[in-house]
């Protein structure tokens, strides 16, 4: 029953590229902004504002407004919900390639 | 009973049959995910895209700037040797010795970080990184403070006519930056910074070799490490 454990690891939520790469960038960075995630993953502003609603719908990731110079800044991090899941995600990945 | 019992156990194999070419046909999926998940760790927090090519300028320019300062130094030598110089203009043809020396190390600075902007850009490019990016921008940062402190310091030694110290301590200031600002780049360029710390350390117990040690640190270990990521990051982008 080993396998059947490492597909309900698998999580439906990091299936999407963008989402996958949203997650990965907050692992390793504590806070970053809507500009530097536009920065680094090269996709559209609606694209990216919809993956991480459903991010932060999941509890995956935390958003935070606030104003710089009296301009609006949106900035992210991700909880500790979301990093644990996304370490089970990625052991998930791991055993499942090693297992071929 | 029994015909219940082989029944359970076909269903079973047959699950197991269904995972086994779900997995296979997943398995390329899994590792471009893996692919993804790292190089966007990486090129969220470091900047991967410094230029090998722009090391080994640095290196050549720094090469032909000690060679201009050797030259500088041996037609100072000659000129103090001659007796036709009276004693009182002994001092004036020292300090032009200085200001030429500090001149060729603000030209050669200037034109290697010049090239290296330009190569590093162009690296940048290929990477898919900006050239200033949240990641470049740490890496300035953290390269920048230990540099300048460096940079002030050998000045105010010059200042003292503390010349002897002046070259040591810019290799030894320049290599504390470089293990500094590491951790936002390539790896590689923690180990050049403690070969620089090194190579300053040397240089201020063996002091009026200042010259033979810049070459070395500035020049020929740049050209070295530029070769090296060249050939390990630039060649396959």
């Amino acid at each position: 029953m080993a396998n059947d454990g490492i597909i309900a690891n698998l999580n439906k939520a990091f299936e999407n590229r963008i989402r996958l790469g949203i997650m990965s960038i907050l692992m390793v960075n504590d806070v970053v902004d809507f500009k530097q995630l536009k920065e680094m993953l090269q996709t559209t502003d609606g694209n990216i504002a919809s993956h991480i609603n459903t991010l932060e719908k999941k509890g995956y990731v935390a958003i935070t407004k606030q104003f710089i110079d009296k301009k609006p800044n949106t900035s992210y991090s991700a909880t500790k919900a979301g990093k644990n899941a996304f370490k089970s995600h990625l052991n998930a990945l791991e055993k499942l390639i090693k297992h071929k | 009973m029994k015909l219940n019992g082989i029944n359970e156990s076909n269903t079973f194999t047959l699950y197991f049959k269904v995972l086994f070419i779900m997995e296979s046909e997943n398995k390329e999926t899994h590792l471009e995910d893996l692919s993804e998940i790292r190089s966007m760790m990486e090129r969220s927090s470091t900047f991967i895209s410094l230029s090998g090519l722009s090391g080994i300028v640095a290196g050549l320019i720094a090469l032909v700037g000690s060679g201009l300062a050797y030259y500088r130094l041996e037609s100072f030598y000659r000129s103090t040797e001659s007796l036709e110089i009276p004693f009182a203009n002994l001092y004036d043809i020292r300090t032009e010795l200085i200001t030429d020396f500090i001149l060729i190390a603000c030209v050669v600075l200037v034109s290697a970080i010049v090239f290296g902007l330009i190569l590093t850009a162009r690296q940048a490019r290929k990477k898919g990184q900006q050239l200033w990016g949240s990641t470049s921008k740490r890496l300035f940062l953290n390269l920048a403070i230990p540099l300048i402190t460096g940079g002030i310091f050998c000045l105010i030694l010059i200042h003292h006519g503390i010349y002897g110290i002046a070259a040591p301590a810019s290799l030894m200031f320049y290599g504390l930056a470089l293990v500094n600002a590491s951790k936002y780049t390539l790896r590689d360029i923690r180990m050049l910074g403690y070969i620089e710390i090194a190579l300053g350390l040397l240089a201020s117990f063996f002091i009026g070799n200042g010259l033979l040690f810049w070459a070395i640190g500035f020049g020929v270990m740049h050209i070295v490490y530029g070769t090296i990521m060249y050939f390990k990051y630039d060649k396959n982008a």
